[in-house]
């Protein structure tokens, strides 16, 4: 059976989910783990490599295992890409002041960004396209079918160049894109599912307030009688956990500099190690009332620094109360008071922070209500089960969904530059999607032939504060007087908010052309030569290459744990882990050259619980070393001596083995 | 009378889909009315219209067409499109009117006034007076947010109030078209015309009016 499967791509982690019968379920990688870390690392490049075959892509490591790279060679890895989907370097001012995003030197304004990772340039929607492959492989690896079919969640307050570049990942992944759903509303379809289809249920209106790692997104919807309608949506794409990472951040680097006069500013991963504290010290807080952070310095000084959660809550509260305009402007936009939402539903990691609840509590005045707002399904993994609850409803193969329709709305209005500058607004935001309007053009000199128009989203009133979309020039108008040609144009934005056009010339009965000239886009032809290894597809030998893959899998964990001992770290694990290790390992050693798949993968799997204590040991050493300031170049160093070389260990699911555990394996390569 | 361009039996009720054979309909020559299936009258009893716009929607949503071929799938979103935008039109009042009476070949707003000159920049005549004593409240609680100090109580006070009256004022052009569209409902040609003529005057001063209405309460918002 043909498989599509729902995707939420997320900020900061990314997750594939799947119909199994009428259950939406996550599908985890080979670490078990459900969520993919959304970091792409390019592995070093070999250096007798054949450049001139040019076959050869670049090798890449995608989630748990390229964390470490932002430590150990932050020149080479990104995250929160999400943040730079559909931009131009024009609008990212504020994200390269609290993100490490090195952009391509050359990159002019009105351009699709790229993003340098070591000696190469990537564009965002390729950085995506990598975390999307990563997905697809687990997806494959736990379905043991090719996964060609994919929905794809976006903010709901993703503009037309975000959606597209989104798409356009997902194209670059080798997934062709049925359908992007809006993270809110698909948040909505898998807590929705358990409810009457019947008509036996009054309509109710919910609110959905999405916090998650960089986006912010508010849905006011109403469900009745199995369809979901969203009335109004709001928010802001580049609001979220994040900001509070780099709050803290900020807050420590500065501290460091102050008392101790050690200014970690220019060492990149010395601050990614202490950005990995301070998360940990924010997660902390939504669980203790206080966290400590203890950080070894640059000549042994050592940061220590309580941070109580009232102190905390202070810090983040102008971060939080950033949510609540669009939630009073979803309100006011959907005709609705606070007591009039039936129900809230919080989706996104950052929801778990009490002081959000708090806040949501006080917008929708639920304690007040006596309610509580939904919290039984992970914040983390409502959303691709949404997705996955979607792709069933487009598969039309559940009978549980079979009776569920999704009526979502455009996020932004739409409009033309009209004359002095001022933008002429041609559909509402709020609009039911898919949505339409025409417009009448025509010519100011005799004989024009041609006609520039520029599209643009946004609800400000002049059009160099609203977001350009495109540039359309109508050609091939039948010369004439000056004000006689009527040329209609059609904008529909699809069922994706993703925007099209037509126009005809009425009198002469011309189709008018288009060029149309995505001011943040790539071109079709652009795409095509992005696409991500397009032998991947091949169906045929799909049973052997993923017996290959198990097998190179099960080799790379092995000959890793086979120098474990090696490893310092080693002896800090107790005797039982130990033996318990070598138990595990022994197992796979003798299935590893038999054909059954299952078997081998299982005992990858167990292998790489077994090892997870002595990954975290490593992860742990890795941070302690850069936070002792090491310069690039002496860690460049360290890892040479130690020989890390980072290769996939097969181009199928190399981020799916427990990649510290590979790592460890490099280390020791080089020692025998 | 629209017939199927499958099956070619008589469409009944909305346009978009053949009640027959099922067949998604694309003619993009559909108006609003005939999408929804309602026959083109001011009056309406949205609840029901809504109903249907549900139903229609789950027969033509793009969703129903994933594994559909290309040409359906290309219906279904036009056809899906046009149903929003007619449910859209048609769920609001005013722009229920502004459409139908374009539909009837009346020039409505800007297009009857002109571009840039439409009436509703022009204080309906009766209204001269009161217009002129508004915008000087607002410009003098204007210029003292522009000067940063505090807005004179007693200034926003008489705004408030005159707020309140073209409010009233806005209530009664809506309840003067709602009296006119029954008219044209029910009417012959000739009451037809008339009614017609005296929605659109009401819709100008309709917009006149909440252009107003709007400015006040935006500088009370940015008073308060």
């Amino acid at each position: 059976m043909e498989h599509i499967v729902g995707i939420d791509l997320g900020t900061t982690n990314s997750l594939v989910a799947y119909m199994q019968g009428d259950v939406p379920v996550v599908i985890p990688g080979v670490d078990g783990s459900n969520l993919v870390p959304s970091i792409v690392a390019l592995d070093r490049l070999p250096q007798d490599a054949d450049q001139a075959s040019g076959a050869a892509r670049p090798t890449v490591t995608v989630g748990n295992s390229a964390r470490r790279a932002l430590i150990a060679s932050p020149e080479r890895a990104i995250y929160s890409v999400k943040r730079l989907m559909g931009r131009g370097i024009e609008d990212i001012g504020e994200e390269l002041k609290f993100f490490p995003f090195r952009i391509a030197p050359d990159v002019q304004p009105g351009e699709v960004l790229r993003i340098t990772l070591g000696e190469m340039n990537f564009t965002p929607s390729e950085i995506s396209a990598y975390v999307l492959r990563q997905l697809k492989r687990n997806a494959e690896r736990f379905l043991g079918v090719p996964v060609k079919k994919a929905v794809i969640t976006v903010p709901a307050y993703f503009n037309d160049a975000q959606r597209q570049a989104t798409r356009d990942a997902g194209r670059m992944a080798g997934l062709e894109v049925l359908r992007l759903v809006n993270e809110p509303t698909a948040a909505a379809l898998a807590y929705g599912l358990d409810r009457a289809t019947d008509g036996s249920e009054p309509t109710r209106t919910v609110a959905v307030y999405d916090l998650g790692g960089g986006t912010f997104d508010i849905s006011i919807l109403k469900l009745n009688d199995g369809i979901f309608e969203v009335v109004a949506t709001n928010g802001d794409t580049h609001l979220g956990g994040d900001d509070i990472d780099n709050l803290l951040l900020l807050v420590a680097l500065d501290e460091i500099r102050m008392e101790h006069g050690v200014d970690l500013r220019q060492q990149p991963d010395a601050i990614q190690a202490l950005r990995k504290s301070v998360i940990e010290a924010k997660i902390a807080l939504s669980y203790d009332a206080v966290a400590r952070l203890d950080i070894e310095l640059p000549g042994g000084q050592r940061y220590q620094r309580e941070i109580p959660r009232e102190v905390y809550e202070q810090l983040i509260a102008p971060v939080l109360e950033r949510t609540a305009g669009p939630c009073r402007q979803a309100l006011a936009d959907a005709g609705l008071t606070p007591e009039q939402i039936d129900e809230v539903v919080l989706v996104g990691g950052s929801t778990r922070i009490p002081a959000v609840r708090r806040l949501v509590d006080e917008i929708f005045h639920l304690t007040a209500r006596g309610r509580k707002p939904h919290t039984e399904l992970n914040p983390d993994e409502v959303v691709a089960m949404g997705a996955a609850v979607q792709a069933s409803i487009l598969a039309g193969s559940s009978s549980a969904t079979d009776q569920l329709l999704l009526l979502d709305v455009t996020p932004l209005s739409l409009g033309i530059e009209a004359l002095g500058g001022v933008v002429a607004r041609v559909l509402q935001r709020n609009s039911t999607i898919p949505a339409s309007a025409t417009e009448h053009f025509t010519t100011g000199v005799d004989g024009q032939t041609n006609v520039a128009i520029h599209v643009l989203q946004g609800e400000r009133e002049l059009a160099k504060d609203c977001r350009s979309l495109a540039r359309f020039d109508l050609k091939g108008i039948p010369p004439m007087t000056a004000g006689m040609p009527r040329i209609e144009v059609k904008f529909l934005i699809d069922a994706n908010g993703i925007l099209q056009v037509s126009a005809r010339e009425q009198r002469s009965g011309t189709e008018a052309q288009i060029e149309v000239k995505p001011t943040y886009g790539l071109t079709d032809e652009q795409v095509e030569a992005m696409i991500l290894d397009s032998f991947d597809n091949a169906e045929s030998d799909f049973a052997e290459r993923q017996l290959i893959e198990a097998r190179l899998e099960a080799e790379t964990i092995l000959s890793a744990v086979n120098k474990a001992p090696e490893n310092g770290v080693w002896l800090l694990l107790s005797e039982a882990e130990q033996a318990e290790i070598f138990a595990t390992r022994d197992h796979l050693v003798t299935v590893q050259s038999s054909r059954d798949l299952k078997a081998i993968r299982d005992a990858t799997t167990a292998l790489d619980q077994s090892t997870r204590r002595f990954a975290e040991l490593m992860m742990d050493q890795a941070v302690s070393s850069a936070m002792r300031g090491k310069t690039m170049q002496a860690a460049d160093q360290t890892l040479n001596e130690n020989s890390v070389e980072i290769h996939a260990p097969h181009p199928f699911a190399h981020a799916e083995i427990d990649e510290d555990a590979a790592i460890a394996g490099g280390e020791m390569r080089k020692r025998q | 009378m629209n017939h199927c361009t499958s099956c070619q039996k008589a469409l009944e009720g909305s346009w978009l889909v053949c009640a027959d054979c099922g067949a998604v309909q694309s003619d993009s020559t559909i108006d609003f009315f005939q999408a929804l299936g309602h026959e083109r009258r001011f009056g309406i009893d949205t609840a029901a219209l809504e109903r249907e716009f549900h139903r229609l929607s789950r027969r033509l949503h793009p969703d129903r067409f994933a594994r559909a071929s290309a040409e359906e799938q290309q219906n279904s979103l036009a056809a899906t499109a046009l149903l929003n935008d007619a449910w859209r039109t048609l769920r609001d009042p005013v722009s229920r009117l502004e459409y139908l009476l374009k539909l009837e070949g009346h020039a409505v707003g800007e297009e009857h006034a002109g571009k840039g000159k439409s009436a509703e920049r022009q204080p309906p005549s009766d209204l001269l007076e009161e217009v002129f004593e508004l915008n000087v409240q607002l410009e003098e609680l204007r210029m003292s947010q522009k000067m940063g100090e505090a807005a004179d109580g007693a200034v926003v006070k008489d705004l408030a109030a005159t707020g309140v009256r073209f409010e009233s004022m806005l209530q009664a052009v809506d309840d003067a078209l709602a009296a006119e569209s029954a008219k044209w409902d029910t009417g012959a040609a000739e009451a037809r015309t008339e009614a017609a003529t005296r929605m659109i005057q009401l819709l100008d001063r309709r917009r006149y009016l909440q252009n107003l209405v709007r400015d006040v309460h935006e500088t009370l918002g940015a008073a308060a």
